[in-house]
């Protein structure tokens, strides 16, 4: 405790009988939090730098070890909560703009919970993905309204580039910088084992994952960093980054301190300096100019690659869309309210945005409107959390999904929120070679693949009770949906309608 | 309760067709004979025919089979109609009363060309002209429902078994290349005329089997091409799929085919590259075209027919040969009893169509 009127979030109960103080915890915390007391010769904690990220309590080898959120009650007030009280102690005491990491904490409604799946009984027989084809690969890219073939049958119509995908899941732009370099490499390889991609951020493209190219899509963001030639040529796509779900309307910023000499050469920027993303690209300042941008980007890779435009999920997005559509996007990423963040300021992360299920439906049912839906793709991000939301975020419309924290959950993240610190013990959020060496990427990008296995599996189990045999019949086959416990706005904006109707 | 139109009503069905390929005529005995012997595949709420080349000296006009609720609703239409159309003849379409047909709603046809007015302000042809009408009566005049538009054929359905139907229009008194025919077994009670099949849309008809799972997908990728989707029902969702990918998108039948019920992507991978390549624009561009659960239709239109499953047969498909004649039906037993001794009978696998040209086309 201190004079910046803080006390702990957390608080670390060491069961003294257990534990052998082999000093494995010590070893494992980069905050510090625990320290080997040599005269009394036994270990304690500092339960102040602790953020309750689960590294010392999985490796401790007598299960010694358990963090609670630290016991002590403000006064009960609905209004002045903990954290209300908390954040203003911590301004007062900085001065500065109150950054979090990962997704929102707040309540905000997730529709995916609200929403249920349809299952065939009698008139149509559910198909069993063991015994049965079950279809799950698509294809993201722009569609030509109509195929024509010559009297010979052979086709003339010249086929706009397309990202062939096994699964209709991405892992989303995570930056090198933001993320480590194991953590990278265990995407990239896990996306090609998959057969689909993952997304470099905006951080650019380490050389020693170019090899990765038919897995990767490259990101062009308003720092523009690392971005030349070679790389927008490296990948399957290139992603226009104009927006995030957690901070939609500002850019990025990532701290000198974790530009080393690698993530320079990769950012092209001096080792130290801090890489700041302007909160537009400077070049954007409407729609027309995003036409341009979309176009330079074609002539650089002679239009062999689809352009995809990614936007927060903000109160005007179907319109939005629908202009990134005819500026000739190929795909349009929507991030929802709940999307992750290496670092984000706090208000930002938790006022501004709508929910991804809200803007994934009227975007897709704007673009239907408009007779465009089918000449672009649509790729939902922002909290997809399992197989289901994903079932649900193609029947309201998406093509495909970007998942942002459920991978960096199966690289072992515990969602302690402090990506920020660049402390990661998981080694996932840091550039500290100590730590970014616990993230073994051959052992870790295995745990993706298994993942993303295993959801589709789930997929496959769920279109076959449906009665579909490939994920094609799902796109927005919003009958296959039914609301719970929703109003009537939001099922008409949803358009879906009640269970029991 | 709701009507179906307003519901979507999920049934089950029985479905034969016949067609002569040398485009000889033959009256609606036998397709009566063979939809009868499935009696138990239907339960009464539904039952209907299409016929192709009954009109003969009618050919060049759109023959119009309405509904109509009441003499009021008539009325609104026929001025719509009187001011799009050159009408040839419009009369009540004969039947015989039955005891076990009821509620009959007002059935009407009309032989009608699009006033040559009306399609140099529009600047569009007769059948997208025919195509807007239809969709206007049906969409926007309450009352009225037209059940068929093409040229040269018609549909006649209600509510009842399909024997009753057959007998209720007098189908012995028509001659058709062509007949195919359908008893439906509706989860629901929708009593509405219009709901049976076939469904048509110009010289379109659909008889189906079965419970499409990919309906809504289906259904919001044709209403981006202007169609309207009033009955909710998979056949008119089906009908729609084969107008806007063979005639708006022109493409060839067995295009169509292979979007409808696209091969299996573990197939396309093991063919050679122009063909693989065509096959991977096909289902991506037209991926919401595939029909997905459980289906078996026949498709009837002006060149001949097309009969197909899902694309892993889960309802029951049957085809035959003998001379100039093909017949397809739900079961064996409803070809056998019209057609002794087939040349070659078979069950068409999932996803492979049974395609029927007439020799000289009729139209």
């Amino acid at each position: 405790m201190s004079l910046d009127f803080n006390v702990p979030s957390f608080e670390v109960i060491r069961n003294e009988k257990k534990c052998i103080q082999c000093k494995v915890c010590i070893h494992q915390c980069s905050n510090m939090v625990h320290v080997y007391d040599e005269e009394d010769a036994v270990v304690y904690s500092n339960n102040n730098k602790c953020v309750n990220c689960h590294r010392c309590v999985t490796l401790c080898p007598t299960e010694a070890l358990l963090i609670r959120e630290y016991p002590l009650e403000f006064r009960k007030n609905t209004n002045w909560t903990r954290q209300a009280i908390k954040e203003i102690y911590k301004q007062a005491q900085s001065g500065g703009v109150l950054l979090s990491s990962m997704g929102t904490p707040k309540t905000f409604p997730i529709y995916w919970d609200k929403l249920l799946l349809n299952a065939s009984q009698v008139t149509n027989p559910s198909i069993d993905p063991l015994r049965e084809p079950m279809e799950t690969k698509i294809f993201i890219g722009r569609k030509p309204n109509k195929l024509d073939f010559d009297n010979e049958g052979k086709l003339v119509t010249v086929m706009p580039p397309q990202v062939e995908l096994n699964v209709p899941i991405m892992f989303s732009a995570m930056s090198y910088g933001s993320i480590s370099k194991n953590a990278h490499e265990a995407l990239a390889r896990a996306a090609t084992e998959l057969g689909t991609c993952y997304n470099t951020g905006e951080g650019g493209l380490n050389k020693a994952f170019y090899k990765y190219g038919k897995n990767t899509i490259v990101q062009v963001a308003s720092g523009r960093f690392g971005v030349h030639k070679e790389y927008l040529n490296a990948g399957v796509a290139i992603e226009i980054k104009i927006g995030q779900g957690a901070k939609p309307g500002i850019g990025g910023h990532l701290p000198g301190k974790k530009v080393g000499e690698d993530v320079s050469a990769t950012r092209m920027i001096p080792i130290g300096s801090d890489a700041i993303s302007p909160a537009p690209h400077h070049d954007i300042y409407s729609i027309e100019d995003l036409r341009q941008l979309i176009f330079s980007l074609k002539e650089t890779t002679r239009y062999s690659k689809p352009i995809f435009v990614k936007i927060a999920a903000v109160h005007n997005a179907a319109a939005i869309a629908s202009g990134i559509a005819r500026a000739g996007a190929d795909a349009i990423v929507i991030d929802g309210l709940r999307g992750g963040t290496g670092a984000a300021p706090t208000r930002i992360r938790d006022n501004v945005g709508i929910p991804i299920e809200l803007a994934l439906a009227s975007i897709d049912q704007r673009l239907n409107e408009e007779g465009i839906r089918n000449s672009v793709s649509l790729i939902v991000a922002g909290s997809i959390r399992n197989s289901s939301d994903i079932v649900k975020a193609i029947a309201l419309g998406a093509d495909a999904v970007y998942i942002g924290s459920a991978a960096l959950i199966a690289l072992g993240c515990h969602m302690c929120h402090s990506c920020s610190t660049g402390k990661c013990n998981w080694g996932i959020a840091t550039q500290e070679p100590f730590l970014v060496k616990r993230l073994n990427p051959e052992i870790m990008y295995k745990r993706l693949v298994n993942l993303i296995t295993a959801w589709n599996h789930e997929i496959q189990e769920m279109l076959g009770g449906m009665g579909i045999n490939a994920v094609d019949s799902l796109r927005g086959n919003r009958l296959m949906l039914r609301g719970i416990g929703l109003n009537a706005k939001e099922l008409q904006i949803l358009g879906v309608k009640h269970a029991g109707e | 309760m709701l009507n179906e139109g307003e519901v979507r009503i999920p049934s089950g069905c029985a479905i034969s067709g016949i067609i002569d390929r040398t485009g000889c005529r033959f009256n609606g005995n036998d397709i009566i004979k063979s939809i009868t012997l499935m009696h138990e595949r239907s339960n009464g709420l539904g039952g209907g025919f299409a016929a192709y080349g009954i009109y003969p000296e009618y050919k060049n006009f759109y023959a119009l089979h309405i509904f109509y609720d009441d003499f009021n609703i008539k009325t609104e239409t026929d001025k719509l109609l009187f001011q799009y159309f050159d009408i040839a003849k419009d009369e009540a379409i004969p039947t015989q009363r039955l005891s076990t047909i009821t509620n009959q709603p007002i059935i009407w046809r009309y032989f009608v060309v699009p006033k040559t007015s009306q399609l140099q302000d529009k600047r569009i042809s007769d059948n997208d002209f025919i195509f807007n009408c239809v969709m206007k009566i049906n969409k926007d005049y309450n009352g009225a429902y037209v059940f068929s538009s093409g040229k040269n054929m018609g549909a006649f359905k209600g509510v009842g078994y399909p024997e009753d139907i057959g007998k209720f229009y007098m189908l012995e008194t028509y001659e058709a290349y062509m007949w195919t025919a359908h008893g439906r077994f509706p989860t629901n009670t929708p009593g509405w005329w219009g709901g049976a099949h076939p469904f048509t849309l110009l010289d379109w008809s659909v008889v189906h089997n079965g419970e499409i799972s990919s309906y809504d997908t289906n259904r919001r990728f044709v209403e981006m091409s202007g169609y309207i989707c009033n009955l909710q029902t998979d056949t008119e969702v089906i009908t729609y799929l084969f107008d806007l990918l063979i005639r708006k998108h022109k493409l060839p039948i067995n295009k169509a085919i292979q979007i409808l019920v696209a091969p299996f992507w573990s197939e396309i991978e093991k063919l050679g590259n122009t063909i693989k390549n065509d096959l991977k624009c096909l289902r991506s561009v037209y991926s919401s075209a595939l029909i997905n659960g459980p289906f078996s239709i026949i498709v009837g239109c002006n060149n001949g027919m097309i009969a197909l499953n899902d694309r892993i047969k889960l309802r029951p498909l049957i085809a035959a040969t003998k001379g100039s004649k093909v017949y397809v039906s739900s079961e064996e037993s409803a070809i056998r009893i019209i057609c002794n001794n087939p040349e070659k009978i078979w069950a068409p696998k999932g996803g492979e169509p049974v395609i029927v040209l007439l020799e000289k086309e009729q139209i």
